[in-house]
């Protein structure tokens, strides 16, 4: 196991990473509103995007109110429901997971577990999260504007984004598109950033292959995302184009309500290829830095190296290139060229090795492990049932003829909430509370923690397990009602509204969650220097929690991030930095018990 | 310990809902067959790997969980027991993947004697056409649609007048006939489903899809909008009936062609001008 697991210090490659002059603030609003310091814009990116989440979250509680119950909320209307839907797709989607995923963790994490003082280009990172925020502003003010926000569905098919059937035709779609414009924008000055400071600031010793699977991940899903979001950004311009001009990029002739429309030549379904040629990438720009994180957390968690770290990045590098040449398995219906099934069906079924074996491993590094059941843990167990659930059901829709009864009904509602809504944000809660004594110098309360573990965790699963069953029957997704059909039993009824009071309950346990953290950041324990006696350099900054510029002298590191129980040493771990010298060799007469107890 | 025992719960639970629950597929009314075949299939072969992996796990938190006098296996790879689990993996997706490709093969290749009709979408309707006695659909273009011609036929194309035009009432198909349905829509997408047929397709303006099926079953099904399509999205709704060729034939001698009712309409504009005329004449003579 030389090539991993080397602890030998002639291993260090020469590269020297020169120190940087960092712009130090000289005022209150430098250091934390206009900073430049990637930590406090993680905090900011986090703070922006779980806010516009717990919108998303309200959303549902909606939708669901009106799904369990019909007839028996009369606020909520058909063009309201489908506002619901489309706001609270794209929020969670874009605004929610992805900011929170590459800004937040990418910000907060990539300098630090990298050996880094900063990203390399603070200022446009800076910039990166003012552009994001006035992205959210655009898109909350659509709440606001006449007609409302648009009720396209988040997947903003034309024409009927565009059409007056559609609620929201009026401003909605058009602060909508400008939001995801500025999104881009914002998102692609951070995303260079982060490729750039992987690639170019790593601590000397930190070679790719002892990076860390959580920067793995994060890397690629960025590298993912600087070339999907360019297809989205076209896409969007060329409608807003069609919206605003009247030009014709996806507007055929039309005849809408008995009167012909001015428009003539467009393609509807060339905006369907270039909306899932980011759509897809998008579920890995998700999906990616939640494999990496979990693996980091499993790790630690259960004090053995993660299992195949090797083969681990490769499968990363895999399912990121892969995820590129599948986006048309999201339009088996759509009316393209029927061919095209024999070759999306195949590139997605390939795309199920490398993930199932990434699956595999989570399993095997718990396999023989030491397992700590702490609440990062918890999720991660959580985020495996789930993610393998998700991931099971995509291997339906993703097979074309099988696909075929079951896209736009409920079964993929339940599949796609499952692998990339349920799973990614378990492994977001598991970071939270794996990372905020990190940012916080406080530990998370353990009791509120389980708590929200448990209701979240049992209840999602009883929320999305049965509704693939809904689909089943043929219950159409994106209804107001169903209304009457001679093919749904009343029973279909029952099982909707036991899931709207599931998802209430679950939503509860966010409030607690959310109040946990604003507690525990005011009178939480205490939290020790490396209280999961992690390997990462993260954990090993001058000031603790990090202050400006990380560390005090750029860490020097010797080995890869998994080096855990390593037979023959007294510790269960050794930090990335720690100098072979220093390594506490066991005594041949320690006895087990004192080997852990410190 | 409680989470191992909670995954147990968990596996066998949706097992058990699986195979009691009440929430099932439709009985099929088409040749899709292969379609509920390759489900099945993906069925047993996931099943049984999620049930594997979930059992398998719970073990590993049981046995392995954290002990004071333990201390974690060092084992970076094995290349041997990856390659191991790839293999398999891959014998699992071909599985899945060839009764797959297997039925959209089928679902790709129109049988020959399959007869053409055509779904017309709009906000929030469905209408439909068949062919008349010369058996042929007469060409169509959005930009003629007007009040005579909701169907934008082609003025100038003689295989048009004879079709046979069903404007918000059912779809009535012959039992056991293969049908290729094309698909129209003349404002945004829609998706022509019926749940017991299997098969569904989008409707999308400016261009004609399609796919086939042969109704195997005899009775009356709903026939929905699965692709949002506006605030009535959901208000969409249309039956087709399934009926023995006698039957089906009766039904259709009783339809109107577009020539039947190009006709009918300057009847009624003549009406009104009639009545018009009277009009005028009750007026002046006040």
């Amino acid at each position: 196991m030389a090539h991993v697991g080397d602890t030998q210090a002639g291993n260090i490659p020469l590269a020297e990473v020169p120190d940087v002059e960092l712009y130090h603030p000289k005022s209150w609003i430098t250091k934390y509103v206009f900073s430049q310091d990637a930590k406090v814009i993680a905090i900011q990116y986090s703070c922006t995007a779980i806010a516009i989440g717990l919108v998303g979250l309200v959303l549902s509680w909606l939708m669901r109110l009106q799904l369990g119950f019909p007839d028996t909320f009369s606020f909520i209307e058909a063009s309201d429901y489908y506002q619901y839907v489309t706001m609270h797709g794209m929020i969670m989607v874009i605004y929610l997971l992805t900011a929170l995923f590459l800004g937040g963790f990418g910000n907060y994490l990539i300098p630090l577990m990298v050996g880094a003082r900063d990203m390399v280009f603070p200022y446009v990172n800076m910039l990166s999260y003012w552009v994001y925020l006035i992205a959210v502003i655009v898109l909350t003010a659509s709440f606001f504007v006449p007609g409302g926000p648009t009720g396209a569905g988040w997947t903003l098919y034309p024409p009927q984004a565009i059409l007056s059937g559609t609620p929201g035709q009026e401003w909605g779609i058009i602060l909508m598109l400008v939001s995801l414009i500025l999104f881009i924008i914002g998102f692609t000055m951070g995303g260079l950033n982060y490729v750039v400071t992987v690639l170019q600031a790593r601590a000397r010793g930190m070679t790719l292959m002892r990076l860390p699977l959580t920067i793995w991940g994060i890397f690629v899903a960025t590298i993912l995302a600087l070339l999907a979001f360019p297809a989205l950004f076209v896409a969007c311009v060329m409608m807003l184009l069609d919206r605003v001009l009247g030009t014709s990029f996806f507007m055929p002739d039309i005849v809408e309500i008995g009167e012909q429309l001015a428009y003539t030549g467009g393609s509807p379904i060339l905006f369907q290829h270039l909306f899932w040629f980011f759509g897809h990438p998008e579920v890995y720009i998700v999906a990616l830095p939640a494999f990496g994180i979990v693996s980091d957390l499993i790790s630690v968690h259960a004090r053995k190296s993660i299992f195949g770290y090797r083969m681990m990045v490769w499968a990363i590098i895999a399912i990121g290139g892969l995820s590129f040449i599948v986006w048309a398995h999201h339009m088996y219906v759509s009316g393209m060229n029927p061919y095209f099934g024999f070759f999306f069906a195949t590139t997605t079924l390939i795309i199920a090795v490398p993930t199932a074996l990434k699956l595999y491993n989570w399993v095997l590094t718990l396999w023989k492990g030491n397992i700590h059941f702490t609440i990062p843990m918890l999720f991660c167990i959580a985020f495996i049932v789930t993610f393998l659930n998700g991931g099971i059901t995509g291997l339906f829709l993703g097979n074309v003829a099988v696909d075929v009864p079951l896209s736009d009904t409920m079964f993929v509602v339940a599949h796609f909430h499952m692998v990339m809504g349920v799973a990614p944000i378990f492994v977001v809660f598991g970071a939270i509370y794996h990372w905020f004594p990190l940012m916080s110098g406080r530990m998370l309360n353990e009791g509120m923690g389980k708590f929200h573990f448990w209701v979240t965790f049992v209840g999602a699963y009883l929320i999305y397990f049965p509704m693939h069953y809904l689909g089943f029957v043929g219950v159409p997704r994106r209804y107001y009602e169903v209304g009457e059909t001679s093919f749904i039993p009343d029973s279909a009824a029952d099982l909707n509204a036991f899931i709207t009071v599931m998802v209430l309950i679950v939503g509860f346990a966010q409030v607690v969650f959310i109040f946990n953290i604003i507690r525990s950041l005011i009178k939480g324990k205490l939290a020790e220097r490396n209280p999961w006696n992690a390997t990462t350099l993260e954990w090993q900054t001058a000031e603790f929690p990090p202050g400006h510029g990380n560390f005090g002298d750029l860490p020097v590191v010797y080995r890869w991030a998994y080096e855990f129980s390593l037979p023959g040493v007294k510790d269960d771990f050794i930090p990335q930095n720690l100098a072979p010298n220093l390594i506490n060799m066991a005594d041949d007469d320690d006895s087990v018990d004192e080997q852990v107890a410190e | 310990m409680v989470l191992a025992i909670v995954l147990v719960i968990l596996a066998i639970g949706s097992v058990v809902f699986h195979f009691l629950s009440p929430w099932w597929w439709t009985e099929i009314a088409s040749n899709w067959g292969s379609i509920d075949d390759t489900i099945i299939i993906t069925f047993w072969i996931t099943g049984v790997v999620y049930t594997v992996v979930i059992l398998f796990m719970a073990y590993c938190l049981y046995k392995y969980r954290y002990r004071k006098d333990r201390r974690a296996a060092y084992e970076p790879e094995n290349t041997k027991l990856e390659l191991w689990l790839t293999g398999l993996t891959t014998v699992g997706v071909v599985a899945l993947l060839t009764p797959g490709l297997l039925a959209w093969n089928d679902f790709v290749t129109v049988p020959d004697d399959a007869t053409e009709i055509e779904v017309l979408g709009q906000q929030w309707a469905w209408s439909f056409r068949l062919p008349g006695e010369d058996g042929v659909l007469g060409t169509t273009s959005a930009k003629n649609i007007n009040d005579d011609n909701p169907f934008g036929i082609n003025m100038d194309d003689p295989n048009g007048y004879d079709d046979i035009l069903i404007e918000y009432d059912d779809l009535h198909l012959p039992l056991d006939r293969p049908v290729k349905v094309l698909l129209r829509a003349i404002d945004v997408l829609h998706d022509f489903y019926v749940p017991q047929f299997r098969a569904k397709m989008d409707l999308v303006p400016g261009m004609v899809t399609f796919f086939w099926l042969t109704p195997i079953r005899e009775g009356t099904f709903d026939i929905l909008c699965a692709e949002l399509c506006g605030i009535g999205h959901h208000t969409m709704r249309g039956l087709v009936v399934v009926e023995e060729l006698s039957a089906y034939q009766e039904w259709l001698q009783e339809q109107s062609t577009f020539a039947d009712m190009l006709a009918s309409n300057a009847e009624r504009r003549m009406g009104k001008k009639i009545q018009l005329t009277k009009n005028q004449i009750t007026d002046v003579a006040r």
